[in-house]
């Protein structure tokens, strides 16, 4: 009974507030949302144009030749992981937690860059072998849509470390906070396409 | 200089302070979810477990489930007044998404069927 009552209250709360200004950490968690939804629109251009031409091979080599799915699945999980100690060091930004925080920023930028190293030795390794994005259509729209994916991981760790210099600078105060949420939205956004990649061009392209 | 004093200097109208829906709880069971559908899915390319000409749609359906799990236990996205207008604009989201990808590969595969048999084919 008292564990609803204590639930119960916040809900009250918002219920109340209905009519007034909405609070500033909502409004900025929308616009962002907004932003990352007209982001995941620009993605899905990139995923139609591979998704049509994703045949047009030019008598170069086809997915099932190129792609490494243990490759594949190790790059995945460096990616949920690293969504999951965002996760983790977003809650612990707000609980005030500089210390753990931290951590888990220091957590999410390394399983990014592992996510980010795995990619770049596999493109590396694929123009190496002559499957560079001048070979095919199929390989343009491979190397535009998994390289934009990579240029926005790469982006998030720019982020990422600007953000933490913030509150290593400034402290955990509530415009640092807005700006980790934005961040930590951005994050979760990058795994949401990721799970598209994988699934449309890598374990759909090994068929 | 406690946290507590920044936010009460910071404190503006429209500010108030924060009940996180988050929790340890909530992204381990979201993470664990998420490792379950990849692994699903990469165990159903990989296998015979479904039906072969069956296997894409298995695989859409995990990716969908999948996305599911990020919105929810990720990204907070719930059925709060707080969250109308997200699942709105996420809405529309979806369907300016579907209606492009759904779109091109419909009119290009209506665009190769119309096309003037080639001799290279």
């Amino acid at each position: 009974m008292t564990v609803t009552a204590v639930e119960a209250r916040p809900r009250e709360f918002a219920r109340e507030r209905r009519g007034g200004p909405a609070p500033t950490r909502v409004v900025v968690a929308y616009g962002f949302w907004i932003f990352i939804l007209s982001d995941i629109v620009m993605f899905s251009a990139l995923f139609a144009a591979y998704a049509v031409l994703s045949g047009n091979t030019a008598g170069g080599p086809t997915g099932a030749e190129l792609f490494n799915l243990r490759n594949v699945f190790l790059m995945t999980m460096f990616l949920l992981l690293s969504s999951y100690t965002c996760g983790l060091g977003m809650l612990s930004a707000e609980q005030r937690k500089g210390d753990r925080f931290r951590v888990f920023a220091a957590f999410t930028f390394v399983l990014g860059a592992a996510f980010l190293f795995l990619e770049i030795s596999e493109f590396a390794g694929m123009i190496g072998k002559g499957a560079g994005p001048s070979r095919s259509a199929f390989l343009s729209a491979f190397f535009t849509l998994v390289g934009m994916h990579g240029a926005h991981v790469t982006a998030g760790l720019l982020w990422l470390v600007y953000m933490t210099a913030q509150v290593i600078a400034k402290g955990l105060r509530p415009a640092v906070l807005r700006r980790l949420l934005c961040f930590s939205l951005f994050w979760h956004a990058l795994d949401i396409v990721w799970i598209g990649v994988m699934t449309l061009v890598y374990l759909m392209g090994v068929q | 200089m406690d946290g507590n004093q920044h936010l009460l200097a910071d404190r503006t109208p429209g500010v108030e302070e924060h009940e996180s829906t988050a929790s340890v709880l909530s992204y381990t069971v979201g993470v664990g979810l998420a490792i379950v559908a990849t692994i699903a899915s990469f165990v159903v390319a990989q296998t015979n477990l479904l039906w072969g000409p069956g296997i894409p749609v298995g695989l859409i359906v995990l990716a969908l489930a999948q996305i599911g799990v990020h919105l929810v236990f990720f990204l907070h996205l719930g059925s709060g007044p707080d969250d109308t207008n997200n699942i709105l604009a996420l809405a529309f989201g979806v369907l300016v998404v579907f209606l492009v990808i759904a779109g091109s590969i419909w009119i290009i595969a209506n665009l190769n069927g119309n096309m003037m048999p080639m001799s290279m084919h």
